[in-house]
């Protein structure tokens, strides 16, 4: 039996222990820091060279991919080769080690740092300081960069947050609603009809499609000409068709709020596809002889579908509803390459970007930044909360 | 009784097709678009390349031979009208009769209504965008102005280099976690996947800013690696979490007969469950390299500064900025951004749909 027994670590004396920890700390680390200079280098010899683009692209791939499997390898190598005990505490640290270190740098520590430069001016901590060294902090808060939650004060009361916030709500209320229910539509209509794979698959179509390429094809769709000249977008050319004037839809700022529903729209086209997939392998998954009974009860369609098919999936609705409600809160692409937050149409991703990469608020960037993370917590806490009821782990 | 259940699929086909239609209709005509004339584009839908009617000039006629006065009311060819009406067209006997041009210098057309398609494709608008051919346009005053072809053979050549690591690194690195959560027993592994799995919605905008800077502090922003190692960080735990789900699974006697007969982990791990995960590494590799490749807040944040490492995305986002109306471009743009995700994904959509249904939540 491989699962290693931990009694005899936990017999070990107190300082053996530690030792052990410390090595497992510098294995975790130690791999993706070779790998990143060793990377790294080649990179430079690379940017250096010569060769054709082509050329340089594969040697780049081979290089980054081929660095990582050859570590993983050496490491393991390195740790099997050590006396027993050691290398059965070492060896799970080079499997699970480098995950957990890039995974810390990317994602955990950001969330810490970012949380500080909330609480500080634009030009983020003052020097000296750093949210990693305790003995900074008292410096840092009583410098003349540290502003507390003035950040935050000013995300929640200009206008043009609330205007964001706004269509982050009509985002999330709108998008997941219509996402959710097209997908729900398309499912059950497939399910019935003999072209099921064509139908689906046309409706999915648009998940290959990045939101830079949605935004084209439907810019396409709203374009607006000149009242005496043919129309060449298909949405004004079938308004003056059947009589109306010509709008530039997304743009047209008369209708705000409301002009954000064509932003909406775009990214209901691209993603009722995703719930479709998911609802209909949960219909499937509903046992025949349910609908069955069903019937023979005297049921009709519609009652059968309100009363058996939507609470069977009502699990798997509420999943996809809550991913595409998380995708909506962070919507970027669309509305940067749409409209650019203009006509009203900011929402809390493209105000992020403004504020971090264009206006260079570090303060204000990161204070909304927070603010995202807050919307979610709600979501990883049920995550968390699924996974201790699995009793499996 | 059968008559009802006939109109029932009626019902259902019809209203899926509908859908179907309205799902299909915007790429389309972004397909067709692409292939049409630059001048055609700017003047007609490109719905025209269906047969539709359309009045078509049979002859001209002289306003000063007709002896016409645009000041009144004018008779010509059987029809009458003022100017205005004129200028609009007047229609009888399924012909039209309108007055083309100004009041001074105008000329008179007669016109049929024919049915007729609006065919006339090219490659054009592909050679420019691909082989970043500049175009000469000639202006009113005499002035020559070109318009700098879109190098669009860069920019997915950097796509690739960026989107195969940034698929392959990542699983790789999740691949190797996973077993050992799944197989095997050391301290901390409860504590460590709980921060995988609260870590699976954490929204990617917390960590731009710091990670930005920590790149800029050692030189790499702008470069390939830096963006490889940003997907790697952002797709991580979703890989982790999607393949724990499936190697945890695998037989347990299989792998103790393996250990039994004195294989060792990375044995196990290379030579077992590598091989019998390969669906489910498939499906998350086709997740991830959509996602990459279809990026662009990443490709914004940390290639932004480097105009030759672009990706499609960027090129693309680019052009709607400078060409927001050269619908030629931006058409045949889009397309070539699109055709590589959609091919991946009409090849490999059975494994993207098993990867969906295993559970998908990325930050």
């Amino acid at each position: 039996m491989a699962q290693p027994d931990f009694s005899d670590e936990r017999n070990a004396s107190a300082g053996s222990r530690a030792l052990a920890w410390l090595v497992r700390v510098f294995l975790a680390a130690i791999i993706p820091l070779i790998a990143f200079v060793t990377i790294y280098e080649g990179f430079i010899f690379l940017r250096d060279s010569q060769a054709p683009k082509w050329v340089i692209a594969i040697v780049a791939i081979v290089w980054g991919v081929g660095g990582f499997a050859v570590l993983y390898w050496v490491f393991n190598g390195i740790v099997e080769k050590l006396p027993g005990a050691w290398s059965e505490r070492l060896l799970p640290f080079v499997f699970v080690g480098p995950a957990m270190a890039i995974l810390t740098w990317y994602l955990a520590l950001p969330v810490y740092r970012t949380f500080w430069l909330s609480l500080f001016a634009r030009d983020g901590f003052p020097a000296g300081f750093s949210p990693f060294l305790p003995w900074t902090w008292l410096a840092g808060i009583h410098s003349d960069e540290f502003v507390g939650l003035a950040n935050y004060a000013a995300t929640f009361t200009q206008s043009i947050f609330q205007i964001a916030i706004r269509n982050n709500i009509m985002w999330i209320v709108f998008g997941s609603t219509l996402s959710v229910g097209f997908g729900l539509l398309v499912a059950v209509l497939a399910d019935k009809s003999r072209f099921e794979r064509i139908s689906k698959s046309m409706i999915f179509l648009p998940m290959a499609i990045s939101f830079v390429g949605a935004g084209v094809i439907w810019r396409f769709m709203y374009v607006v000409q000149p009242a005496n000249q043919p129309q060449i977008g298909l949405l004004n050319a079938i308004t003056v068709a059947l009589g109306g004037t010509p709008h530039p839809w997304d743009k047209w700022v008369n209708i705000a709020p409301w002009n954000n529903l064509f932003l909406i729209i775009i990214v209901v086209w691209l993603q009722a596809g995703f719930a479709m997939v998911l609802f209909s392998a949960a219909l499937k998954g509903i046992p025949e002889e349910l609908l069955e009974a069903g019937r023979i009860d005297g049921a009709n369609e519609l009652q059968i579908f309100f009363r058996i098919m939507i609470p069977s999936i009502m699990g798997t609705i509420i999943t996809t509803w809550t991913t595409i409600v998380i995708f909506t809160l962070k919507i970027f692409d669309v509305v940067w390459v749409m409209t650019g937050g203009q006509f009203g149409t900011h929402v809390i991703a493209t105000l992020f970007y403004r504020q971090s990469f264009t206006a260079r608020n570090a303060g204000i960037g990161s204070a909304i930044a927070i603010v995202l993370l807050i919307a979610v917590i709600p979501v990883m806490i049920y995550n968390l909360r699924q996974f201790r009821e699995r009793e499996a782990f | 009784m059968k008559k009802q259940q006939w109109f029932g699929s009626l019902i259902i086909n019809g209203a899926l097709v509908f859908l179907v239609l309205i799902w299909s209709i915007p790429t389309f005509g972004l397909l067709v678009s692409s292939f049409r004339d630059r001048s055609d584009i700017q003047t007609s839908g490109w719905w025209t390349i269906f047969p539709h009617r359309e009045w078509q000039k049979t002859e001209t006629l002289n306003v000063k031979d007709l002896g016409l006065d645009p000041n009144t009311v004018m008779k010509v060819e059987g029809v009458e009208g003022d100017f205005a009406q004129l200028r609009k067209g007047v229609e009888k006997n399924g012909k039209r009769v309108q007055w083309i041009g100004n009041k001074r210098l105008g000329r008179i057309e007669v016109q049929k209504r024919v049915w007729t398609v609006n065919w006339h494709f090219t490659l054009e608008n592909y050679k420019q965008v691909l082989l970043g051919r500049d175009t000469k346009i000639t202006k009113s005053n005499g002035a020559v102005e070109t318009i700098p072809g879109q190098d669009m053979t860069q920019a997915f050549l950097n796509s690739l280099t960026v989107s195969i690591p940034a698929t392959i690194i990542p699983i790789l690195i999740a691949a190797f976690a996973a077993y050992a959560f799944a197989w095997m027993n050391f301290p901390a592994r409860r504590l460590m996947f709980i921060i995988v799995v609260g870590l699976l919605v954490v929204p990617l905008q917390i960590a731009l800013v710091p990670i930005l800077s920590d790149y800029s502090k050692i030189g790499l922003n702008g470069t390939f690696l830096a963006i490889w190692l940003a997907h790697t960080g952002f797709g991580l735990a979703l890989a982790i979490y999607l393949l724990y789900n499936y190697i945890s699974t695998l037989p347990r006697e299989m792998l103790e007969s393996a250990f039994i007969d004195g294989a060792s982990h990375f044995m196990v791990f290379t030579r077992l469950v590598l091989p019998l995960s390969v669906s489910a590494l498939a499906s998350f590799a086709i997740f991830q390299f959509l996602w990459v490749w279809n990026d662009y807040l990443v490709a914004l944040v940390f290639l932004g500064n480097n105009p030759s490492n672009k990706v499609v995305t960027q090129r693309l986002a680019d052009m709607t900025g400078t060409f927001g109306n050269a619908w030629h471009i931006l058409t045949a743009g889009a397309f070539v951004t699109m055709i590589l995700p959609l091919a991946v994904f009409i090849g490999l959509q059975r494994y993207f749909v098993r990867g969906l249904l295993a559970g998908s939540v990325k930050g």
